[in-house]
């Protein structure tokens, strides 16, 4: 893949840079004009799609307050399973809640949870990756004898002992989640770390004097945010499906909280006279999912149209 | 070639160490006074505080965490991974007699998972860009999006309430077997076939096919003999994984569906804080999870005979 790699310094061909991994291509490909990149994505229909079902669950979970017909927690007991109705539009859950309200509520609280958890993930997986690939050496090594260490496991069911130990709640939940989530952050980000190092515009930094701080923060990093923008949309799904998992196995919020998973597990011995109850979470989860895996999709063909 | 093997094996050493140091720091982040817990929920009437203190001596919990670590490993190498707090019983054997349950379960979704994404992937990519191909794309698109603890239902739903065909839960008969096998199957399908599509376009485009067409093959001999072959290669190497993240993605199946293997006795001992049982869940599948990738690079460097001869000296 990459023939000049041995070449002497100051004598290296161009495209040597340019084909010094494919993550470093895609990033070439970014600075080589934004615009083009907004362009491609725009005119990607299934990327369209997914931007379109991210923005539309997006802005409802943040407009439950306004947009639900009623308080989530608020027993009906009168209204019990209730078929859809004017007042109640998806109809209501075994115990009387709106199922419209609690959904919409639940959504705010698992995209939210999702979110965090990427974040979270995130800083600690570029933080470690960043060190990683630009200290090297025995540091280099170890941190990485950690992150293959952590993905030996299948993420989510470390992510599930790891939670296990620390007891039900959504900070558990969180907890167990990120601390194995960030690996998989870390190894990549140290990548695109190790192939922004020699690169002519770090050398050039380091030639006028600037400190390793200033180097990574101001010269390196701002180079990795396209693809960790893409890798944390490819990752938000797998997130989702994470967080509600746990919850679905009744180890995060504690009721009357609605979350997707959590209310797919209350459905569960309806699932016969009240399929609904867990048709509707599912649904919404998958759409969910899905629709950040054609965002990330398409973003990831827009920055790297070779793909 | 033998070198290369041992090496590998070799890698395995640090990686079980550096599991069992994290299946052991796990274990001591849950909360409570270790000695406590243990006494209360190891005696049947409240333990008083001669029968804590003799726990605290008997596993010498006021020594440092490190002494502590190595005298656990040295019992965990034994085979000593502690007593069920549930159960009471040894962890190793709880562990034991569940993992053939679960192996069944895996190797059953596997078998879903090859049925479906071999002939499908080679479909897709003999018609490129044609609606097998859509269709193709479209479904991994789904198997990625889909929930598997949704898909259990939409299953059971259809095919055990509504149809009536299959069980709804537990390992009755033999019909019992299928929906576990494939909702785990059909997830773990739209990653098997998106590969196979990929790799089989590639092989499609080498010099031998063109080859092979030229002396005058019939298409099917050419797609299914030559191609396939070939195009299986990286197919094979990630079966390995595949399979692993199966006995993995097990544990949610497991429960949904009361299928007595490790996953539903972790979700249990999570359940009832069966902190010994989790570790040892923690220690054994991590142990089966790396041999298990080592199987797989290792058959990946046997199968394509172009590594095995190149890198037969290299280590």
């Amino acid at each position: 893949m990459n023939g000049g790699r041995e070449t002497l310094e100051g004598t290296r061909p161009r495209e040597t840079f340019e084909s010094a991994g494919h993550n470093a291509a895609m990033l070439s490909r970014l600075s080589s004009g934004r615009s083009d990149v907004l362009l491609r994505l725009m005119r990607d229909r299934s990327a369209l799609a997914g931007l379109i079902v991210v923005a539309l669950l997006v802005t409802l979970a943040l407009a439950a307050p306004v947009v639900a017909p009623h308080d989530p927690a608020v027993q009906q007991p009168a209204a019990r399973l209730a078929a859809p109705s004017a007042t109640f539009p998806l109809g209501t859950d075994n115990l009387g809640r709106c199922l419209l309200s609690r959904l919409l509520y639940g959504s705010r609280v698992s995209l939210t949870a999702a979110l965090a958890a990427s974040l979270l993930a995130l800083g600690l997986g570029v933080g470690v990756g960043a060190v990683s690939g630009y200290v090297g050496g025995w540091v280099d090594a170890a941190l990485m004898r950690v992150v293959d260490l952590i993905l030996a496991f299948p993420l989510l069911v470390l992510a599930l002992a790891i939670t296990g130990f620390l007891g039900v709640g959504m900070k558990s939940v969180l907890i167990g989640i990120v601390s194995v989530w960030w690996a998989s952050y870390a190894r990549i980000v140290r990548a695109l770390v190790l192939s922004m190092r020699e690169r002519p515009f770090v050398e050039a930094a380091r030639s006028i004097g600037a400190g390793h701080a200033r180097i990574v923060t101001r010269h390196v990093l701002p180079n990795v945010v396209a693809p960790v923008i893409v890798l944390a949309t490819l990752e938000i799904g797998g997130l989702i499906l994470a967080v509600s998992g746990l919850n679905f196995l009744g180890l995060g919020v504690r009721p009357p909280t609605p979350e997707w998973g959590a209310m797919l597990n209350d459905g569960r011995p309806f699932l016969r006279s009240a399929p609904q109850l867990m048709i509707y979470p599912g649904l919404l989860m998958s759409l969910a999912v899905l629709g950040f895996n054609l965002l990330g999709d398409g973003l990831r063909d827009a920055l790297d149209p070779r793909l | 070639m033998k070198r290369h093997v041992l090496i590998r094996v070799l890698t395995l050493v640090p990686l079980w160490l550096g599991i069992s140091v994290l299946a052991f720091v796990l274990s001591n982040l849950a909360p409570g006074d270790p000695a406590t817990v243990m006494a209360y929920r190891l005696s049947d009437a409240p333990p008083g505080e001669e029968q804590i203190a003799a726990i605290r001596r008997e596993y010498h919990l006021d020594d440092s965490l490190p002494v502590r670590y190595a005298r656990w490993l040295g019992a965990a190498v034994r085979g000593d991974l502690g007593i069920s707090y549930r159960t009471r019983e040894p962890v190793l054997n709880e562990l034991a007699a569940r993992f053939p349950a679960t192996l069944k379960i895996a190797c059953a979704a596997l078998l879903v998972a090859l049925c479906v994404s071999l002939p499908l992937g080679v479909l897709a990519a003999v018609r490129r860009n044609q609606w097998p191909d859509h269709a193709a794309r479209a479904g991994t698109l789904l198997g990625a999006s889909l929930p598997s603890y949704w898909l259990a239902y939409l299953l059971i739903l259809v095919f055990a309430l509504w149809l009536g065909w299959l069980p709804v839960a537990g390992r009755e008969g033999a019909g019992a077997i299928v929906l576990p096998a494939l909702t785990l199957g059909l997830g773990a399908a739209a990653s098997l076939l998106r590969l196979t599509r990929s790799s089989m376009l590639e092989v499609l485009g080498e010099d031998y096919i063109r080859a092979a067409r030229a002396k005058g093959l019939g298409e099917r001999a050419v797609v299914w003999r030559h191609a396939l072959r070939n195009a299986l290669i990286p197919v094979v190497s990630v079966t390995g994984i595949t399979f692993g993240h199966l006995l993995g993605g097990a544990v949610i199946v497991e429960h949904i569906f009361a299928w007595p293997g490790v996953g539903s006795l972790l979700v249990n001992a999570i359940y009832d804080r069966d902190y010994p049982v989790i570790q040892g869940f923690v220690l054994f599948m991590g142990a089966v999870f790396t041999l298990l990738s080592l199987v797989a690079d290792l058959s990946y460097v046997w199968i394509d005979p172009r590594i095995r001869f190149a890198r037969g000296g290299r280590g």
